[in-house]
């Protein structure tokens, strides 16, 4: 089936996720949807399978306009996404699962839906048992149940996001393989990734997506160096920052590793200074988060220790990385970072030290409404936060940081904000570096990266890299790098 | 609250109104006469307000208790199970004691037991919740019918009157141990000061100290709040302390001042009642007392609807039903028109 998109535009709040983004893809052909994380490309794609509703725009299939308003109507059109994380009902047998959705008379026949099942999964060379508990498969082998399902509902177009996150190599290669058969039968796919090596092996011609809007197309195979320029952008970014780093260690790392469902991390000795920024490059997943979360108390590693400003910090707990001044943004601001439903001046006085039982609501305003001055935070001390702006939402997460300010974690400190904002915050934050405050921070902005960090740290699927001093990297090698060209052109930080 | 929420509550009341005089007109009476025998029935002799006031204590202290956890975000059912077992803990006291310690001491020890057993009770929803990640309704109301069995045994096993077991309950306290009353009433004006007492606790407490702020903020969001370094586990298991104690405070006044002995279902359906007025003040606990003397005055008004117009008393259950749905679904239509698109502000 054709599968075209016309100037989709779908706008939160104050983030526009997508901007007039037109796409085509031919039946038969297998479609590349790459960009960042945050670049827009998972709005689209759920636009089309009918999880969010456009702001305008056009779908045309087979060159007919039609309404997708819910997945149901998608799959009646013949859309079916297979999403990053299955959507699929872990309890029941993985025969209940495939036949979930199945639309019938009222009775199910199990016998003739289990001879569907075994069918389809030997010809694409699935070992999936119809009895087995769902709950007990691996990633891969829900995704492999996953899309039987979607083929057996009869879809045409098929979309894949992110599909290989999480799974074997070996599933790797069978969800390949099933892709291309599938295109060879005519049936259109959209390949959702940020991982080029996977693009280049898979689709016909790629799209590429940057902060909501199409920047370029190309035919496969392509240059790297062109694709990662149109992810990321090549501005010429000279360091601004000035010299903040001091002498004293204020994070040593031992040989950490860090154990999650989706991905383990390994980690070997890493120092950092005291007002030193380190920066933490990588495709999203591949660990960065790991290591800000390890460091700001709210995942225990694994193995290895960890010492900030010469305190042992190995496995204390949570109250104590508070007390140590080491302060944790996360990227959703509004489910990790703040209340909402709660006031500024609420935030402001939760974050207060208690001297009694009793909150002072008269002196924690006046340092609300100082917080409000010095952060330049634009809302008024009764404002909940979820009233605010992305910008004054991290305005506002800032002020509430613990001081003095040792030791500084942040996901995406910038994500969303607008230019004055972004200039603002960066500002702030080296201001704290030059009392000696060490950041760490990771971001998908490549500039980002090199213009505020004194080194960078390279992540690939739990891996990382010596941390590289920004003066010996460019824009383009940094991009080479998460990329996952790692091992050939640098020894890593550790192999476990 | 916003004017325009405002608004929307007024106009659910007035729909839930209605909806209700609709339903007087269908069953084939006339609304004003019974707006009029349930005034009768709850403010018409002096007895009959005294009623209202001792339904009204036990519910001031279940709706308090109620809030401190719906404001930590907790839907705590089984609030029916921490009154009856404040009750039995309560029970267990003035058996141990009644021969042994003054009548007054006693008292103040089977209120301060029926505070300890409903927080023990409390607690153990809140464990279950917590630390069993067992939804605290299904815990709640799981225990509630424990709390039920308990008590049924007791009465007719351990505890079982002289001669025979009945559902009529234990062998009555002397009456040295009943709260005393106003007059001949069966209202009791230290039921009603330790009721007030907690609601004024209860505003305090929500309204002006940390620990209520946390729990505000645990409520809301508990990802967030654990990140701002709340401790949530705890103020999660305050909130089902602080219920389970105020609850089974009210079981102990059901024991000494309404009924004088354990029954089978001492709760009489308190909890529950609670439960819907504190879904009606919502997070404004200054409502809790009008919204609490509202409904225990149609509780009491509607006994008189069998006897002036053949109605069923059960009409006070539809009303009290009606206006929280009503309310409810005025609050979540305002919710769902202000989170459409709409820009937030800069």
């Amino acid at each position: 089936m054709r599968v075209e998109l016309q100037n989709i535009s779908k706008r939160f709040g104050s983030v526009q996720a997508n901007d007039q983004v037109s796409l085509l893809v031919e039946a038969g052909t297998i479609h590349g949807l790459l960009g960042e994380n945050g670049a827009g490309k998972s709005t689209l794609v759920k636009v089309l399978s009918g999880f969010i509703s456009r702001d305008s725009g056009a779908v045309l299939l087979d060159e007919k306009s039609v309404e997708i308003k819910t997945p149901a109507n998608a799959i009646a059109a013949g859309i079916g996404m297979l999403h990053q994380d299955p959507l699929d009902f872990p309890p029941l047998s993985v025969l209940d699962n495939f036949m979930v959705g199945k639309t019938g008379t009222g009775f199910i026949d199990r016998g003739r839906s289990l001879r569907q099942l075994q069918q389809l999964a030997a010809h694409f060379n699935f070992n999936l048992n119809g009895y087995e508990t769902v709950n007990n498969l691996t990633v891969g082998e829900r995704q492999q149940l996953e899309l039987l399902r979607l083929l057996s509902l009869g879809v045409s177009t098929l979309i894949l996001d992110e599909p290989t996150t999480g799974i074997s190599a070996s599933q790797k290669t069978a969800l390949f393989e099933a892709v291309k058969q599938l295109a060879a039968q005519g049936k259109s796919i959209i390949f959702v990734s940020h991982k080029l090596e996977d693009v280049e092996e898979l689709c016909d011609r790629v799209t590429v997506l940057r902060h909501g809007k199409v920047i370029g197309r190309a035919e496969i195979p392509c240059p790297d160096a062109v694709l990662i320029e149109m992810m990321f952008g090549r501005e010429l970014a000279l360091p601004l920052k000035p010299q903040t780093r001091q002498s004293e260690a204020a994070l040593q790392l031992e040989k950490i590793r860090v154990d999650t469902d989706r991905l383990s991390l390994h980690l070997g000795d890493l120092t950092v200074y005291k007002g030193e920024v380190i920066g933490l490059a990588g495709l999203e997943g591949s660990g960065q988060e790991l290591l800000l979360l390890l460091c700001a108390g709210l995942l225990h590693s694994a193995s290895g220790q960890m010492v900030i400003n010469g305190m042992e910090m190995t496995h204390k707990p949570y109250q104590e990385y508070l007390d140590r001044g080491i302060g944790y943004l996360p990227a959703d601001r509004l489910k990790e970072g703040l209340v909402s439903g709660l006031s500024i001046h609420e935030h402001v006085a939760l974050r207060t030290p208690a001297r009694s039982f009793f909150v002072d609501w008269k002196e924690t305003l006046k340092q609300t409404v100082q917080a409000i001055a010095i952060f330049n935070i634009r809302g008024k001390p009764n404002t909940p936060v979820e009233r605010l702006s992305g910008g004054n939402q991290q305005r506002t997460q800032l002020a509430l940081l613990p001081v003095p300010l040792n030791l500084l974690l942040m996901e995406h400190p910038t994500r969303g904000l607008d230019i004055e904002s972004v200039l603002w915050v960066w500002q702030q934050l080296i201001a704290r570096c030059q009392t000696g405050t060490t950041i760490l921070f990771m971001s998908s902005d490549l500039d980002e990266i090199m213009r505020y960090s004194d080194r960078v740290i390279v992540f690939s699927g739990g891996q990382a890299s010596r941390p590289i001093a920004v003066a010996d990297l460019t824009v383009d090698r940094l991009g080479e790098l998460i990329g996952g060209r790692l091992s050939d052109t640098m020894e890593p930080l550790a192999i476990s | 609250m916003t004017q325009k929420t405002l608004y929307y509550q007024l106009a659910a009341i007035a729909l839930a109104l209605l909806f209700i005089t609709t339903i007087i007109l269908v069953v084939g009476a006339s609304p004003i006469e019974v707006i009029a025998a349930m005034w009768s029935g709850s403010f018409g002799t002096v007895g009959q307000f005294a009623r209202v006031i001792a339904t009204l204590a036990p519910l001031l202290l279940c709706a308090s208790g109620l809030l401190f956890t719906f404001t930590a975000g907790l839907y705590n059912l089984g609030i029916e199970g921490q009154i009856a077992f404040g009750a039995i803990v309560s029970t267990f006291a003035i058996q141990l004691t009644q021969n042994a310690l003054s009548p007054a001491l006693v008292i103040l020890l089977a209120i301060l037991m029926g505070g300890v057993g409903g927080v023990l009770w409390g607690l153990l929803t809140g464990a279950l919740n917590v630390y069993g990640r067992i939804n605290e309704i299904f815990a709640g109301l799981g225990l509630n019918f424990v709390a039920d069995g308990l008590a049924l045994y007791l009465i007719f096993g351990p505890w079982k009157r002289e001669g025979v077991a009945s559902m009529s309950g234990t062998e009555p306290f002397s009456e040295a141990l009943w709260l005393p009353t106003f007059g001949d009433t069966d209202a009791s004006p230290i039921a009603l000061l330790i009721a007030i007492v907690a609601v004024a606790i209860t505003l305090i407490t929500l309204q002006g100290t940390y620990f209520g702020l946390r729990l505000r903020a645990v409520g809301q969001n508990l990802r967030a709040s654990y990140t701002l370094g709340i401790p949530s586990i705890r103020q999660l298991l305050s909130a089902f302390a602080i219920c389970g104690g105020f609850a089974g405070v009210a079981g102990a006044l059901q024991v000494l001042a309404v009924f004088h002995r354990l029954i089978p279902n001492i709760s009489s359906g308190l909890g529950y009642l609670a439960l819907l007025v504190a879904m009606l003040v919502g997070l404004n606990a200054w409502f809790i007392l009008p919204v609490a003397f509202f409904f225990s005055a149609l509780n009491i008004g509607s006994l008189q609807l069998p006897l002036d117009l053949n109605l069923e008393s059960s009409l006070a259950g539809v009303i009290q039903g009606t206006l929280v749905l009503f309310v409810l679904l005025g609050r979540g239509v305002s919710e769902s028109l202000r989170q459409a698109p709409k820009n937030p502000t800069s």
